[in-house]
């Protein structure tokens, strides 16, 4: 499947000032791992209270989009805003006050596996606000865990709880700042429907009336477009299709449908030879 | 071997850096109004100090019973039994104290550090930690490299004791040496040059074992596979830094 992603990348402003409105601003951003464009001139903008969706396939570069977001690592090319600076250029100091603005949910959760899952929720309130009475930290901590349905839990080591429930739990984690930007990486995967459902709902909810502007890494179309007010559909390290669900769901390129509507890649193979070619072929 | 010689020096080169952010953090951040975080740091104490005492024992113990022996063959021969004492307190507190101590810790703790530093670069938690404004450095490391400096010289003195009980113990049992000459000689002999020269290369082992821990925990690549790859060249490197700088610093005491 041979996309063009000329197309999408000139649907986008390609440089100029960011405007007034755009929280999130990548330009040609080109990510290389051991010689591999694992991203390959990525460009889209994100408005305040946008809730951004990117899909892909796995292995697409989703993950590593994120990353660069974020800043844990540098692209190879490209520049990328957020919340009017361009945290390519910033030195660690100057960073950090931007990272106060964010909660990132992380798709292993990385909860630390030498605190409670309270501890876990409690850290960054603690280290951020130092002076804060152990009461206030304590209700806060409690609020966020009501928030995704662990309040009871929040004495237990991440080892003793379920994958779904570290989920959960770093998310609550990600929320205990009341960042103003929500960065989450698979946060559906493992949940079960009434959860992804309330995941949903939370989202949905602080991006209208707190105004968060999310970025959510999604494999799950119905959460995606039951969310997302803005998607992009990452492939081979580019950008394959970006816009509006409704200018997703009407995308021209077959590929892309068939992404959405989660059909199968390839036709049915004829005979056993092509098969073989296909496999032990030139590749 | 170009591409060997070249890895060694980025190690060499980002070891150095993770080594002066460290000294930034435990030394000059204090006066920045970043807190020392003191309650991880008796934490680490404990781990690192307290939990090593007996293996440090034990150890120093039968390195002290090996020295008495071996030294009686030889003082026997010009009638110096009653040197015994002195030979096993300078030994021990000028080199095998502060080597074998700081061997003990890059096994025991040094591997440890590595282990679970590793553990958490794999589960992305010191990206989350990064994400949330906390320095890795700061969090994880002055802690324990504070730690450690602080502790091994405590273990060397308390090691070199253990060393010259078990002196005395051959030298009073087997060689029939006078209980109270032994311990006489024992203090005689030792200079003061001798103790501040032993608890130097305390402090220096410990900085480097530390360090390196830390180092190869914070660059683990690649899964369980990646911790426990890494954790054996932390021991490896641990060791062979010790024993060098060993030789670099008796060199310096030497020629002072
Ligand atoms: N540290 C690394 N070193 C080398 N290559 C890497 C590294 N991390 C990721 N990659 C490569 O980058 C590509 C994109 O990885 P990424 O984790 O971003 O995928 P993803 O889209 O998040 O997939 P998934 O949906 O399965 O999480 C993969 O092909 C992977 O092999
Ligand atoms: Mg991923």
């Amino acid at each position: 499947m041979d996309a063009s992603p000329q197309t999408s990348a000139e649907t986008q402003p390609k440089s100029g000032p960011i405007g007034p409105d755009d929280v999130i601003v990548a330009e040609d951003v080109v990510k290389i791992y051991d010689g591999r464009r694992v991203l390959d001139g990525v460009n889209f903008r994100v408005k305040r209270g946008e809730i951004l969706v990117i899909m892909g396939g796995s292995g697409c570069g989703k993950s590593t989009l994120l990353r660069q977001l974020i800043g844990l690592q540098q692209p190879e090319q490209g520049r990328i805003w957020i919340d009017g600076s361009e945290i390519t250029r910033l030195t660690e100091e100057e960073f950090i006050n931007v990272r106060r603005r964010f909660g990132v949910l992380f798709q292993s959760g990385a909860l630390f596996n030498s605190m409670t899952v309270g501890d876990n929720v409690a850290l960054p309130i603690r280290e951020h606000y130092p002076n804060q009475p152990e009461m206030t930290v304590d209700i806060m901590v409690k609020m966020k865990l009501s928030l995704v349905g662990m309040t009871q839990f929040s004495h237990l080591k991440p080892a003793e709880i379920s994958g779904g429930m570290k989920k959960r739990a770093a998310l609550a984690r990600a929320l205990a700042l009341d960042p103003k930007l929500l960065f989450c990486d698979e946060p559906t995967a493992g949940l079960d429907p009434t959860r992804v459902t309330e995941f949903d709902e939370l989202t949905l909810k602080l991006c209208k009336d707190l105004g968060v502007t999310a970025v959510v890494v999604t494999h799950d179309m119905t959460s995606a477009f039951r969310i997302g007010t803005r998607m992009i559909l990452l492939n081979k390290g580019k950008v394959w299709a970006v816009g509006t669900p409704a200018e997703i769901r009407a995308h021209p390129d077959p590929g892309v449908k068939r992404f959405i509507n989660g059909d199968p890649e390839s036709e049915v193979r004829q005979d056993a030879d092509s098969y073989l070619q296909d496999i032990l072929g030139e590749s | 071997m170009p591409i060997t010689l070249i890895r060694f020096f980025q190690h060499v080169t980002s070891w150095c850096m993770l080594f002066s952010n460290m000294l930034y953090w435990a030394f000059l951040s204090p006066f920045h109004g970043k807190k020392m975080r003191v309650n991880d740091l008796f934490r680490q104490m404990t781990l690192i100090g307290v939990r090593s005492i007996s293996i440090v024992f034990l150890v120093m113990f039968f390195m002290g019973l090996v020295l008495a022996m071996q030294s009686a063959e030889t003082l026997q021969k010009v009638g110096g039994l009653a040197m015994v004492g002195g030979l096993v307190a300078v030994a021990v507190m000028r080199e095998i104290g502060p080597m074998l101590t700081a061997i003990v810790l890059a096994g025991r703790c040094g591997a440890a550090i590595t282990a679970e530093l590793g553990t958490m670069r794999v589960a992305e938690e010191l990206d989350a930690m990064e994400t949330m404004g906390l320095n890795p450095v700061h969090f994880l490391i002055v802690p324990r490299v504070l730690a450690m400096v602080i502790m091994a010289p405590c273990l060397t003195i308390l090691g070199v004791f253990m060393a010259m009980f078990g002196g005395w113990l051959i030298s009073v049992f087997c060689l029939d040496q006078d209980a109270f000459l032994y311990w006489r000689k024992a203090f005689e002999l030792l200079a003061l040059k001798d103790v501040y020269s032993g608890m130097i290369k305390s402090v220096v082992f410990a900085t480097l074992v530390s360090n390196i821990a830390c180092y190869f925990g914070f660059i683990v690549d690649g899964g369980a596979e990646g911790v426990g790859r890494s954790t054996t060249q932390s021991v490896v490197t641990s060791i062979v830094m010790i024993i060098a700088s060993d030789c670099v610093l008796t060199a310096f005491f030497y020629f002072i």
